[in-house]
């Protein structure tokens, strides 16, 4: 049976970890000891009680909703510029795209010099314009490092969802431009009437590739800021890495991982309705 | 009108030219900044390559965790186009108990957060005596590139016309042997597909091992020069972070150039998920 290897190996590495999980997030369970017994509700009672737990959810809300609204206009915005088949738009494409090849990790770690008074040659150019004395602290302060860190990202990831709306863009029939022409729509109304409402499934894509994302963001916040400063960019898988190896509760991580597993599937869900109920109607 | 074009291409060059630069200004700065002298690095004086030096001798040396990520990835490939070229040709041409399920079981992956899996799994690793380990990791990788490359393989195997198999199977040869002599060049280029992302992404995965791995002589490359950066806090080293971002990069930039097609392919087959 062709399927058997991937059945045995979901079962081991998918299934048996999801009731791990469950089992382990009611368990007092150290790191390095081991189940040690039902406690049930305490990691989850904990999770509440952890000053660090609301202004993380916080945190990684804000940056979410900012994340995909800059996310989504820049690279509509691109994919716009470069569906059309003129020459040499494939080098615009390509630089585009570049940054999407890289890994977040390595992004992250280029950024985090980028951004550094030490290396970084924002200053220097700045400075030597005239437009500024002292070096900006791109991740010195709180507001400074949320905005830093969402530059990553853009930079990081624009490229990829530019690709999926022009795939999208393109999909669209002439046809149907053309006759909007003839009934005299302006630009502007075939955009708003036409472009919109047929690149639905490739926003909603987007929408979803970059609301999961974003939610679950760790890398860039984990190498550029570490969280700081003063825990300000502190997102909630952050949390589960600290409890596991940082204060070696696995009880209260698994618990923190169930509580992200079952927000994550009621705001998919939410969202798949939401876009297949417009989509009908 | 004539006019009219000709501002509109300008502007179209202008401002589409301009944006390129913002996107590649990052990459070409840290090739520069790589080999660059300054103070806050190894290469004090002139152009050169001491940052990487620097790079080649630190704690475990390059090699070795040139040598890590390498193996991880590579298994990681092995192992996802094993599972997802079986399982792709069973999806496919078969039907069995708890096909639809598994399936579904399969894609359902991708609702689950990695971090949520990656907490029992470090237990469950350490009970098959696979934590800490490059095997399990790459195990690990695996689990997380299934469903799209299931997805692939299922979808490749399904656009085989059906008859180029049949007369193999009239020739005497099993379902098996049909895989292996026909259908594997017929799905070749979701393969390629496959392999690849399953190797971007394990060559760049950073949360899988920095939960899975805490023997720094068997961190893969991004750990490594995470770790490497963070190591004393006195003396961070800029310079040879950047060299370590370049030769991170380097395949990634390199796969991409050669396999641009590959690529297009797996973010279309996504976007038709959609």
């Amino acid at each position: 049976m062709y399927a058997a290897p991937a059945a045995i190996f979901v079962l081991l590495l998918f299934v048996l970890p999801l009731l791990l999980v469950g089992r382990m997030s009611a368990s007092e369970w150290p790191l390095l000891k081991g189940g040690q017994g039902l406690n049930l509700p305490d990691n989850y009672a904990g999770i509440a009680d952890d000053r660090l737990f609301w202004p993380a959810v916080g945190f990684t809300l804000k940056y979410t909703v900012i994340v995909v609204v800059v996310l989504l206009l820049l690279s509509m915005g691109m994919a716009l510029l470069v569906q059309e088949r003129r020459r040499g738009v494939g080098l615009l494409r390509t630089a585009y795209f570049l940054p999407v090849s890289l890994g977040l990790a390595s992004a992250s770690l280029l950024f985090w010099g980028f951004y550094s008074p030490q290396i970084g040659p924002i200053d220097p150019i700045l400075q030597w314009l005239g437009i500024t004395d002292e070096p900006i602290r791109w991740i010195g302060t709180p507001n400074m490092a949320l905005f830093s860190s969402i530059i990553l990202v853009v930079w990081k990831f624009a490229g990829f969802f530019m690709l999926i709306l022009m795939v999208g863009l393109q999909s669209i029939p002439n046809e149907v431009y053309e006759a909007a022409r003839v009934d005299g729509a302006s630009k502007r109304q075939s955009f708003f009437r036409i472009t919109l409402p047929l690149l639905r499934p490739s926003i909603a894509l987007c929408l979803i590739i970059s609301v999961t994302g974003s939610l679950l963001a760790f890398d860039q916040f984990f190498i550029l800021t570490n969280g700081g400063p003063d825990n300000s960019t502190t997102t909630v898988v952050m949390m589960i890495y600290r409890e596991a190896f940082r204060r070696f509760d696995l009880g209260s991580a698994a618990a923190l991982s169930v509580v992200v597993l079952l927000v994550l599937l009621v705001i998919n869900i939410a969202q798949f309705r939401y876009l297949r109920r417009g989509a009908d109607g | 009108m004539r006019l009219q074009q000709a501002i509109g291409r300008t502007s179209f060059w202008v401002f589409g030219g301009g944006l390129a630069i913002m996107f590649l200004v990052p990459l070409i700065w840290t090739t520069v900044a790589s080999v660059s002298p300054h103070g806050a690095t190894a290469q004090q004086d002139g152009y050169g390559l001491n940052n990487y030096r620097t790079l080649t001798e630190y704690d475990a040396g390059l090699p070795t965790y040139l040598w890590n990520s390498a193996y991880v990835s590579i298994l990681t490939v092995v192992f996802t186009l094993g599972l997802s070229l079986l399982g792709g040709y069973a999806f496919a041409r078969f039907r069995f108990p708890g096909r639809d399920a598994l399936f579904l079981l399969i894609i359902a992956i991708l609702m689950v957060p990695y971090a949520t899996l990656l907490v029992p799994l470090w237990v469950l690793m350490g009970e098959l005596g696979l934590r800490n380990s490059l095997t399990g990791l790459a195990l690990v990788l695996t689990l997380y590139q299934l469903p799209f490359s299931m997805f692939m393989m299922r979808i490749s195997f399904e656009a085989v016309p059906r008859e180029i198999e049949e007369s193999a199977l009239v020739d005497g040869c099993g379902t098996f042997g049909v895989l292996r002599r026909v259908l594997v060049f017929a799905v070749w280029p979701g393969m390629i597909t496959v392999g690849l992302f399953a190797f971007l992404h394990a060559w760049n995965d950073f949360i899988a091992p920095l939960f899975m791995i805490n023997d720094s002589s068997r961190y893969p490359l991004s750990l490594a020069i995470a770790t490497l950066r963070q190591q004393t806090m006195g003396a961070v080293d800029f310079g040879a972070t950047q060299a370590g971002v370049v030769i991170m990069a380097l395949p990634c930039l390199l796969l991409f150039v050669l396999l641009q097609r590959h690529y297009v392919r797996g973010f279309m087959s996504g976007a038709l998920k959609g």
